[in-house]
């Protein structure tokens, strides 16, 4: 079967929601075909507006939009709505609480071909250090779907981040568990936890089959809600085990590992091993050129889990 | 028809008030945005603390946010909430009356402070109006100097391309931002010709802390279809009092007792001269 991208899904979802009701709309920044919106604004055009390349003015429209009773869903690249368009998401989204979904496509390293202009290594912390934001980085299209069918249900602003392309499933039709602003247990464990967020959810389920073939039982959270993190599920994965790794397609500071570190720190003291991206601009390749680069793949994360061990 | 020439004038015996009470404000723009305000609360806008859950009522945001003062004067006037409680908690600890809009107060429909954000959003707010065939309109009042943002281009592109007659904006040209004069800082003339060319209609008001004038330059814009309206409002910095008028140091300031005798005598007399000519 296909791999379906996540971003894909929700413009599914959306069509399927803005045609039940007209308040939804999407918007972007000659971005539908990259967000993959096309089939909303060919579908709904009513409901849709374009910007042009303007994010700032893609997210302030969309809090105006939202203040007159609008359900609006921004869609840009991560790396533009995370950073261009910061204060505007800060300030009309989160400070005046409007009803605004702030979709980053492409993000992380996802146009890793394209330099650091266009990376977003950086929306994790930036978002999350935003009072009444809320930071979501689902990892496969179904998780992308409940998380979806959850937002559209609430009023509040959120951050969702996806990546560019289709990534291996992490569950499976008729399996994925979910609740909203929980985290998924993908796998208990006892020797270590690995706590990861977005596409690295994959490769850290994959490293939990690879360290049960040598022996080590490896517990994995998927930790797609970032913020409100579910501190509860990073205590008790993190309890018992021996040490925690994270995993994140992120900027080695201010991300997942940074705050998870937190918890573990004050909650459950142990070793916490963070996996991230480097604090430079990252090398050229796809995806899984750079991920198997830096190591950010089921060898990588085994390698690190059992040093954690040590 | 109540005299609004005399009323902005009380009211900005309310921002002196508030902002010698709090020891802090941007007086001068409080000044010379009062009529404008003034003029579109109680003339233009239907908007009152009785309707603000009608989704028909109009709708306005205060793009330069640091003139908090005189929209708290014109809010309170309106009835929202009581002009003594901001008297006497404006910028105090843990107030609520802080020193930029924030809509948790009744009446304010967004936060602003940031410059360059209320144009956006009010494009966002006419499309909204146009989206679901409502008769709102739109106002949002910005500073001279605020317009050097590169986000409120964006926002008049977009009102333009959309055709958001529905939507009209107001530049306070006082011609002074905190460093001096506006085209010393960042030129903007032909500020006309500028708005024109992004697709506006555009009316020069003279005077813009006239009631009179105002009032034909809103009443021309309600007619005008296929495109957003801006009123480039020249104002006085400072208005109301010789001890502030055209003085760019008077951007933010607490007068002394001295310039305060002063202030609070000139006020009266323009009032007094509003009242019985």
């Amino acid at each position: 079967m296909a791999k379906i991208a996540n971003k894909q899904v929700i413009c599914d979802i959306l069509v399927e929601a803005g045609r039940k009701d007209k308040d939804i709309v999407a918007l972007c920044s000659d971005s539908r075909g990259s967000a993959s919106f096309t089939g909303f604004a060919n579908e709904l055009p009513e409901q849709f507006v374009e910007t042009g390349i303007a994010e700032q003015n893609l997210v302030s429209i969309s809090a105006g939009l939202a203040k007159c009773g609008k359900k609006p869903y921004a869609a840009s690249p991560a790396c533009f709505l995370s950073t261009r368009s910061y204060e505007q998401c800060k300030v009309d989204v989160a400070y005046s609480n409007t009803n605004v979904k702030l979709v980053g496509i492409s993000g992380g390293i996802s146009y890793g071909a394209l330099g650091m202009s266009h990376h977003s290594a950086q929306d994790i912390a930036a978002m999350s250090a935003v009072p009444n934001m809320r930071v979501y980085i689902p990892s496969d299209h179904f998780q992308t779907g409940c998380l979806m069918k959850a937002l559209i249900e609430d009023d509040k602003p959120a951050y969702i981040r996806v990546g560019r392309n289709a990534v291996d499933d992490v569950y499976e039709e008729g399996n994925v568990p979910f609740e909203m602003d929980k985290a998924t247990v993908v796998c208990e464990g006892t020797d270590v936890a690995i706590i990861a967020c977005g596409e690295m959810v994959k490769p850290a389920k994959d490293a939990a089959e690879l360290l049960k073939a040598e022996g080590i039982s490896a517990g994995v959270v998927d930790m797609y809600c970032v913020k409100p993190l579910d501190t509860e599920a990073i205590v008790k994965a993190a309890t018992g085990v021996k040490a925690v790794v994270t995993v994140e397609e992120h900027a080695p500071f201010g991300g997942l590992g940074s705050m998870v570190s937190q918890v573990v720190g004050s909650e459950c003291p142990k070793k916490v091993i963070n996996i991230a991206l480097p604090d430079a601009p990252v090398i050229t390749g796809t995806s899984k050129e750079v991920f198997d680069y830096y190591k950010m793949n089921a060898e990588g994360i085994t390698a690190k889990a059992k040093e954690a061990l040590k | 028809m109540e005299n609004l020439k005399a009323l902005a004038y009380e009211l900005r015996e309310n921002v002196i008030d508030m902002i010698v009470e709090g020891k802090a404000g941007h007086i001068g723009g409080d000044m010379s945005v009062m009529e404008i305000l003034t003029e579109i609360y109680f003339d233009q806008m239907n908007i009152s603390p009785e309707n603000m859950d009608d989704p028909d009522r109009d709708k306005f945001i205060m793009s330069k946010g640091h003139s908090v003062e005189a929209y708290y004067a014109v809010l309170a006037a309106k009835g929202f909430f009581d002009i003594k409680d901001v008297i006497a908690q404006f910028s105090k600890f843990g107030s609520k009356f802080i020193g930029h809009p924030n809509n948790k107060l009744p009446g304010i429909e967004m936060n602003s402070g940031s410059l360059g954000h209320g144009l956006p959003v009010s494009v966002g707010m006419a499309l909204a109006g146009k989206m679901d065939k409502k008769d709102y309109r739109v106002y949002t009042v910005m500073g001279d100097g605020e317009i050097a943002e590169g986000s409120v281009w964006e926002g008049a592109m977009a009102a333009s391309h959309y055709k958001l007659d529905n939507l009209c904006a107001v530049v306070d040209r006082n011609r002074l931002q905190i460093s001096g004069n506006t085209e010393d800082v960042m030129a903007h003339d032909d500020l006309h010709e500028r708005w024109k060319a992004f697709g506006w209609n555009v009316i020069d008001v003279a005077d813009g802390n006239d009631i009179d004038q105002l009032k034909t330059a809103f009443d021309a814009a309600r007619e005008v279809k296929g495109k957003p309206t801006v009123l480039i409002a020249n104002t006085v910095k400072g208005k109301g009092s010789s001890v502030m008028e055209n003085k760019a140091n008077w951007h933010h300031k607490v007068p002394n007792a001295e310039e305060l005798e002063q202030i609070r005598k000139d006020l009266a007399a323009r009032k007094e001269e509003a009242l019985h000519g």
